[in-house]
């Protein structure tokens, strides 16, 4: 990055500096050039005024007006020449530097004329009362070469000066990299599983902004650690802890001389299992539901008919007297969602009920409608959840106080997760008259019917 | 040896307390932080078996009360972490051992009596007498070599004895040690179970100090 940089700067000074000398050369030439062309017509009309007396020498008066222009310009010397013809063509007089043929066949003004292949830039003047013309030229060589004098004057310092320029450039870059480098060596030691933050204390404005981002991004990445432990912890505690349970119990079974407490511990076993069991279905639920593939289609869902069949499911496996009563008006609608989603949300609420009734308790699945809100309640007689627990219920593997021995704290998360993904949400409130209403809440309109 | 299990699963809870009862242990068993700190206060344990992730906290955090307090109970950890980091801050807490979910019963009856016989300052697993041994692990008591047939209630009163010769056992205390909270206790079942086993040991091996309680005989 550092090189990078280095040769943008050099390279961006550099252009920036071929410009200026290019801009330089071509204003410095015209300007030349302007003084140059003023200098021929200032001499032109002074060789025109001295000629005002025709006993004044000609040539005298031409080698005086060239020398006299030329005194500060010695190495330019005999290049500014002058001639002077009568009207007529005939060569009056001319200076020492001047060619032998004719500076220019205009009678008046500013014209180059190739001379003995040297181009000159000639003025002329005619004065008409003396019934001569007066031609003022330079050599154009000449002109070139004051322009270049003047463009290498500029050059050669500049010359000196990009070195000592691309040395205080590097020094720049390298000085105002540092807080970046300091940054790069800070990660460069730390060990994947260091997420402090980053100190800004005395870094430029730009890199503090830089050490704030990743400072942010460290937290999410530390929370996000944290949750994936807590949740291997929790995952881990709630599958082992069944099989130490089971494991214990089949020992107890095995050394145990009493029948009584054989049996016992055999039926926990049964307990035990049931329990793992709907544990690793609802990890696998868990699974399904955050893979990013599965796809939601949304379809009318009779939740009369979708209750009724997980109720018998539900009775005959967890053998219970308790009695699950549907709503008639349950069965008279259609809710739009994912008919699955709604499925697997009823199960774990259904189940979550049955485990906290009592035994020959009464589960009730009824239909409330209010303004602009539909919701499927699912009550229960059981005890309810604590005031304090009601919001962290629905957290990955929490088990409150009043929790059953099935239960794995996963099947609300499932619930809430489910319905998050099809346009509902789930609402826990305990009952006045005891027990736990949990509800499927949609919008108004995703209720088709009574019909 | 009576034992608190802190574990709130309930399957596995039951499991343990049978189980250990099966092994010759007095178990009282709760479910939560708040249980847990209620018992440690009203009775004394011989040792903690403690569950680290409970419902309403960790089991760390009855650990490191129950040390603030300079409690030296023996504390076995059972937990579904052990990984050595797990292990590491587990016994740094104070627990005395670490055992990971799942676990052989047997191992943690094992692992308990070590813990306790560690914590009375003895290194030998078998007790030993005037002529009289107790092997707590197997549940034998001989007398010359010969074993002798003692009731649950019996090896454990003589166990108490046997751990600490020369202390006196008072009779609350041997009852604090035999039963848990949910057994009643008879008003002479504790005399009923000295008489039986002066019988069967000898009427010296056990002495009463009047209004006291009982301990070993001196050594012949």
């Amino acid at each position: 990055m550092k090189v990078r940089l280095f040769l943008i700067l050099v390279l961006t000074t550099g252009v920036v500096w071929l410009s200026a000398i290019s801009w330089i050369f071509l204003s410095t030439r015209a300007e030349v050039e302007r003084v140059l062309d003023a200098r021929l017509l200032e001499a032109a009309n002074m060789v025109s005024s001295l000629l005002v007396g025709q006993d004044v020498d000609a040539s005298r008066v031409a080698n005086l007006v060239t020398k006299r222009t030329q005194q500060h310009l010695s190495t330019y010397e005999r290049q500014l020449s002058c001639q002077i013809w009568s009207l007529s063509g005939t060569l009056v007089g001319q200076s020492e530097s001047a060619p032998n043929g004719e500076l220019s066949a205009n009678r008046t003004g500013f014209s180059e004329t190739r001379i003995d292949g040297e181009m000159w830039r000639v003025y002329a003047v005619t004065n008409p009362a003396l019934g001569v013309r007066v031609l003022v030229g330079d050599s154009l060589r000449v002109r070139e070469g004051l322009v270049n004098d003047v463009v290498e004057g500029l050059l050669l310092p500049a010359l000196l000066i990009i070195p000592v320029l691309a040395l205080l450039i590097w020094l720049s870059v390298e000085n105002g990299l540092a807080p970046i480098k300091n940054v790069v060596t800070a990660l460069g030691i730390r060990s994947a599983s260091d997420l402090t933050p980053l100190s800004s204390k005395g870094a430029a404005s730009e890199t503090a902004l830089l050490i704030d981002a990743l400072n942010g991004l460290f937290m999410r990445v530390a929370d996000a650690r944290d949750r994936e432990r807590s949740f291997t912890a929790f995952a881990a505690h709630e599958l082992r802890t069944p099989l130490a349970g089971l494991k214990t119990q089949a020992q107890v079974a095995l050394a145990s001389a009493d029948p009584q407490n054989k049996e016992r511990a055999l039926g926990r076993i049964i307990q035990g299992v049931d329990r793992t069991s709907r544990l690793i279905r609802q990890l696998l639920d868990l699974a399904s539901l955050e893979s990013e593939g599965s796809i939601v289609r949304k379809s009318g869902v009779n939740p009369g008919k979708t209750l009724a069949t997980l109720r018998d499911e539900l009775l005959a496996h967890h053998n219970r007297s308790a009695c699950i009563s549907v709503s008639g008006a349950l069965f008279d609608i259609e809710l739009v969602m994912d008919a699955t989603l709604f499925t697997l949300a009823a199960r774990n609420l259904l189940e979550n009920a049955l485990l906290h009734a009592s035994p020959a308790g009464i589960v009730t699945c009824d239909l409330v409608v209010e303004s602009n809100i539909v919701s499927v309640a699912i009550n229960d007689s059981g005890a309810g959840i604590p005031e304090d627990e009601l919001l962290r219920v629905t957290g990955r593997f929490f088990r409150g106080r009043n929790k059953t021995a099935a239960g794995s704290g996963l099947g609300l998360s499932i619930v809430e997760l489910a319905l998050s993904r099809t346009d509902a949400e789930l609402a826990l409130c305990n009952r006045v008259e005891g027990g736990l209403s949990a509800r499927i809440v949609l919008s108004r309109q995703a209720m088709i019917g009574p019909v | 040896m009576r034992v608190l299990v802190v574990e709130d699963d309930e399957i596995l809870r039951d499991g343990l307390e049978v189980g250990l009862t099966l092994a010759g242990l007095t178990i009282d068993a709760v479910m939560t932080c708040e249980d847990a700190d209620a018992a440690l206060e009203q009775s004394v344990y011989d040792a903690l078996i403690l569950d680290l992730m409970l419902p309403d906290g960790s089991g760390f955090d009855i650990l490191k009360a129950l040390r603030k307090r300079g409690n030296n109970i023996p504390v076995l950890l059972l937990t579904a972490r052990d990984s050595v980091s797990d292990r590491i801050i587990g016994l740094d807490t104070g627990a005395d051992d670490y055992l990971g979910k799942p676990f052989d019963l047997d191992e943690v009856a094992a692992r308990i009596r070590a813990l306790v016989r560690r914590a009375a300052g003895r290194s030998t697993a078998i007790l030993e007498w005037n002529g009289i041994t107790l092997d707590p692990a197997y549940l034998v008591v001989e007398k010359s070599g010969q074993k002798v047939r003692l009731s649950r209630r019996e090896f454990s009163i003589l166990h108490a004895l046997m751990e600490r010769p020369g202390t006196v056992l008072s009779k609350s205390q041997i009852e604090e040690k035999l039963y848990g909270w949910q057994e009643d206790i008879e008003s002479n079942v504790i005399e009923v179970h000295i008489h039986h086993l002066r019988t069967k040991l000898g009427f010296t091996f056990i002495e009463t100090i009047r209004g006291v309680g009982y301990r070993l005989g001196d050594r012949t």
